[in-house]
């Protein structure tokens, strides 16, 4: 059952892409994703998250005692939570001000917590990394995808990035005159879409 | 025995430690942070007050000392005169501080224009005290040194429906505002003349 270093890291984009495979981690999933840059902001802020604390929890898997493991997990968590959150503060600011209260809300994010104790405090440093990468860049790729298609619906836009001068991404994709669904971008549009997003997942997975 | 010792070590040892790194890492960012926040939002709040004004009010601030607090103060020039200042305050809200951006003139003591900033209120009630001019123009012309209260409480600044935490926040944030500016008149005139120089 041993897997190589590639596998770990390539199930995480596929097999057990978080939050379709498992369904976890959704309050960012639904929360953010009202376009592709605030889902590519979250998924790089959660994978940082989640390499960081694999790698922590991996190195010191030998010292923490398991009777207090958890406390120990979230301690770490934690620790680089505060950290993102600092850092996208002082270089990110206008992200930071879109995804608001999520960025601290990565703490009691299921997936990093998950990770940590299924998988980082049972291997070793570099299949930890290698799993973190992957599963954090599957989570980052979720996102955008639902991002992308929320963004499009909702509001006729595809943006990928704003700096503060210019926009990367494409304005106005069905032209001026279609008439955006704001549905899309609310709230309950957000289940629709996972759903439907789910469910082409299991079609396109079952054959 | 043993076990109870180690587990007492390792997540103080832990605690310590990232409690250490964010404290290094707080200190190392700060500035950055306060760059970011002026030019963000600070900045678009402080330029909303000061329509019209013809120096640059984010370089042409200042700080006082108020007891062991630092207070800083934005200069406004109106017909080249600086005349206007705008400071800082904050209120408890619904879901911590609502910090608030208040022009004061300084000839008549009145509130020129106050804005909403920093805050972390409810989305689409508390929240929109940032985005609702109705809400924060009540303040201007009304002379600075009055005590703010919302007219539920017997006070004449009306409070946003479904947002009246929030409202008396601002209030509170603007009578602070009042008391701050009273305490420190005479620094700031002092300072004033200075920029009409």
């Amino acid at each position: 059952m041993a897997k190589t270093l590639t596998q770990e890291f390539t199930k995480g984009l596929w097999e057990e892409i978080a939050p379709f495979r498992l369904v976890l981690g959704l309050c960012p999933v639904l929360g953010v994703t009202t376009t592709i840059e605030n889902g590519i902001g979250m998924g790089l802020a959660t994978t940082f998250v989640l390499v960081f604390s694999n790698i922590l929890v991996a190195s010191l898997r030998n010292i923490i005692p398991s009777k207090v493991r958890i406390a120990c997990f979230i301690i770490i968590i934690a620790t680089f939570v505060v950290v993102t959150e600092l850092l996208m503060q002082a270089f990110t600011y206008t992200l930071f001000l879109k995804l608001g209260v999520f960025i601290p809300l990565i703490v009691v994010n299921c997936i990093v917590l998950g990770r940590a104790e299924a998988f980082a405090s049972k291997n070793s440093l570099t299949f930890s990394i290698a799993d973190g990468l992957g599963i954090g860049i599957g989570f980052t790729l979720s996102l955008a995808a639902l991002g992308a298609v929320r963004e499009l619906f909702g509001a006729n836009n595809l943006t990928i990035w704003t700096t503060p001068t210019s926009i990367i991404g494409i304005q106005e994709v069905f032209g001026t005159n279609f008439e955006p669904f704001t549905f899309m971008v609310q709230a309950p549009g957000a289940f629709v879409c996972l759903g439907l997003m789910l469910c082409l997942m299991n079609l396109v997975g079952s054959k | 025995m043993r076990d109870l010792l180690l587990m007492v070590v390792v997540l103080t040892v832990l605690s310590a430690f990232s409690g250490g790194l964010l404290s290094g890492l707080r200190n190392a960012t700060a500035a950055r942070i306060e760059v970011q926040q002026l030019k963000f939002v600070k900045g678009p709040a402080i330029k909303k007050i000061l329509q019209g004004v013809s120096n640059d009010p984010i370089a042409d601030r200042f700080t006082l000392k108020d007891g062991d607090i630092e207070r800083k103060f934005f200069v406004g020039k109106f017909d080249g005169k600086a005349n206007t200042v705008v400071l800082e305050s904050s209120g408890k809200g619904y879901g911590g501080d609502v910090g608030l951006m208040i022009g004061v003139n300084v000839e008549n003591d009145t509130i020129v224009g106050a804005g909403v900033t920093t805050h972390s209120e409810t989305p689409g009630l508390g929240a929109t005290a940032k985005d609702n001019p109705a809400f924060v123009s009540q303040f201007k012309g009304l002379p600075i040194e009055e005590t703010f209260e919302v007219t539920n409480d017997g006070g004449k600044v009306n409070a946003m429906s479904g947002a009246t935490i929030t409202s008396r926040a601002v209030c509170a944030a603007a009578t602070q505002a009042g008391s701050i500016y009273k305490k420190l008149k005479p620094q700031l005139s002092e300072k004033l003349k200075e920029f009409n120089k």
